[in-house]
């Protein structure tokens, strides 16, 4: 780690209670919930990380406390370096405020995070599903949703298969 | 009506936050421009807010393609998932394959020969010349300029050929293995590399001859689907459509990987963030990759193109009939595959249309526990709103075109 990582590292560990991991080269800080939107402001901020680059969710299903994590992949352009965010959260049904005031690209993200893991941003602008359809029931990505399989179709079975499908008219 | 009443209206409760109010008091009309649209590079529907022929706003919705690729990927072995990174962004496989290697790489701490290394930098600047082609050729159709598509693809075709000729496939190739490369190149490689770089130039000045001073072209282009530098960072815009708007930023560059430091070459940049600036800068890209192909083929070294990491990398066929060791590592890799230690990385490479990252989780099993594709297409596509607002709606189409969108990559 360089010492001006060390510096921001410092700083998040005294302002916001940052717990720090370092893994081949990469350094993560890992931030309770509430703490997720001052931290990100003093990152753009104060220490010039001024780009989100990713956000991301991980399921740690089964274990429930915390189940989530999730990922914010922060860039400095003036300096070229990277600093990783990681914010664990518990339950089924988790609530995390939203970035995009900060970060307005964090806008796509944070609806892709509740689309694929059910992790409501509050005060997100348009938190809408984003890539499945919009009545779509469940989170795709969540590990206790079934990688699922549709049968395949042969001149055998393709009658029986056919009468089992939902047909869009009805 | 009858058979047609399955399509229905833009229900307009759900969008009201989004749409100016206009809308909401029937001034101005909204019009859905898409999924099927051949302008729109795939699957993409734009629901458009017009006032008369302008566009007041534009709200993207995607995910048309959306082929659960990262589900997919944690249910897989490591190596089996890579297959699947082929088909994210279909104009960049091998950029795919080097992404998702490369996080591999690092969690492994696994090496890479030196030849390895030289045929993959030659490889993804083919292959960033091949995607620069067909969005060259598509992005002048939608501007209704026919033949440079013509063009394009009679180029393309040398690249896909080379492509087919080292991995046997034109497009899914999954040339690129954790470790090095699936195999070496066969013999014919150097010959028809060396004809596409004695060719290129000159195709290259024929495509400007074409575009660059045509008036229809420039006036389709110029002042058209502008974005200032600092919402490029707003918004998390990378690539060429950054570098059109005068910022220098180049993964190749400022974190290079792969070997990229020891090339010599430029990074193309305009200040005019418009459409012309981001095809001026892409038509740059074209001859800097020419460049780095042409150091690269100079001083291609010979060696394995494999890494000797047994843990990761099987062993030659030709080491399976002697010892019972390779017998061993084969059977173990290709049966449970390979684990990697606890931990995440993030990488991410520079791919013909912006950052590339792969964000890859292991609990130490030998399935990824989560890989998640950080795509450059899903990041431009969002600014679409900003970069249409006030144009007309014919020139969405060609700010569609100017961001360089694969839905593929974008829906995932």
């Amino acid at each position: 780690m360089d010492d001006e990582t060390r510096v921001v590292v410092n700083a998040f560990q005294e302002r916001f209670g940052a717990e720090l991991v370092e893994f081949r080269g990469e350094v993560t800080l890992v931030l309770p919930p509430q703490q997720i939107v001052a931290a990100a402001l003093a990152a753009r901020d104060e220490y010039g990380y001024n780009m989100l680059m990713d956000a991301t969710a991980v399921d740690y299903w089964p274990a429930q406390a915390p189940r989530f994590h999730l990922v914010y992949q922060l860039y400095g352009l003036g300096h070229n370096r990277l600093l990783r965010l990681r914010v664990p959260v518990g339950g089924n049904a988790p609530v995390v405020p939203t970035i995009v005031p900060v970060y307005p690209n964090a806008n796509w993200k944070e609806r892709e995070i509740w689309d694929m893991f059910g992790i409501r941003f509050e005060g997100h602008p348009d938190l809408r599903r984003i890539l499945m359809p919009e009545d779509w029931q469940g989170h795709p990505l969540r590990k206790d949703y079934p990688l699922g399989y549709e049968e395949p179709q042969f001149s055998f079975n393709h009658e029986q298969i056919l009468s089992t499908k939902l047909h869009p008219k009805e | 009506m009858g058979e047609f009443e399955a399509v229905h209206d833009v229900n307009i409760e759900e969008l009201k936050h989004l749409v100016s109010e206009r809308a909401l008091r029937g001034e101005t009309m909204l019009l859905n421009m898409g999924p099927q649209h051949p302008s729109t590079h795939g699957v993409l529907r734009l629901l458009l807010e017009l006032d008369g022929e302008i566009v007041v706003t534009c709200i993207p919705d995607i995910g048309f393609l959306h082929t659960g690729v990262e589900k997919n990927m944690e249910a897989k072995t490591y190596q089996k998932a890579e297959v699947m990174t082929d088909r994210l962004d279909y104009l960049n496989p091998m950029g795919n394959n080097l992404t998702y290697c490369l996080a591999i790489e690092k969690l492994a701490e696994l090496d890479v020969p030196e030849r390895a290394q030289v045929l993959r930098v030659i490889l993804l600047e083919l292959q960033r010349i091949s995607s620069h082609l067909l969005w060259l050729g598509t992005s002048a159709l939608d501007l209704a300029a026919m033949s440079v598509f013509l063009y394009g693809m009679r180029e393309r075709e040398i690249i896909l050929d080379i492509f087919e000729m080292v991995s046997g496939a034109r497009m899914m190739t999954t040339y690129i293995r954790p470790g090095g490369l699936w195999r070496d190149v066969p013999v014919e490689f150097e010959d028809a590399v060396r004809d596409f770089l004695a060719i290129m130039p000159k195709r290259v000045d024929e495509y400007e001859g074409m575009l660059t001073t045509n008036k229809l072209f420039l006036e389709r282009t110029v002042g058209i689907g502008k974005v200032c530098a600092e919402d490029c960072i707003r918004y998390g815009l990378t690539g060429p459509v950054m570098r059109a708007s005068g910022i220098a930023h180049d993964l190749r560059k400022v974190r290079p990987y792969s070997g990229y430091e020891q090339y010599d070459f430029n990074i193309p940049t305009r200040t005019g963030c418009d459409i012309n600036s981001r095809y001026l800068v892409r038509v740059q890209e074209i001859r800097e990759s020419l460049k780095i192909i042409e150091q690269a083929m100079n001083h291609l070294p010979y060696g394995p193109v494999r890494s000797n990491n047994r843990k990761y990398v099987p062993p030659p066929r030709s080491e399976l009939g002697t010892s019972m060791e390779a017998v061993i590592h084969h059977f173990k890799l290709w049966t449970e595959g390979f684990t990697l230690p606890r931990g995440a990385v993030y990488v991410a490479t520079e791919s013909p249309r912006g950052e590339l990252g792969a964000y890859l989780e292991s609990d130490g099993g030998p399935k990824p526990w989560r890989i998640h594709m950080n795509t450059p297409s899903f990041a431009n596509l969002q600014a679409m709103p900003l970069l249409t607002k006030g144009h007309f709606v014919a020139d969405v189409v060609g700010i569609i075109g100017s961001i360089d969108i694969v839905l593929g990559d974008c829906d995932r």
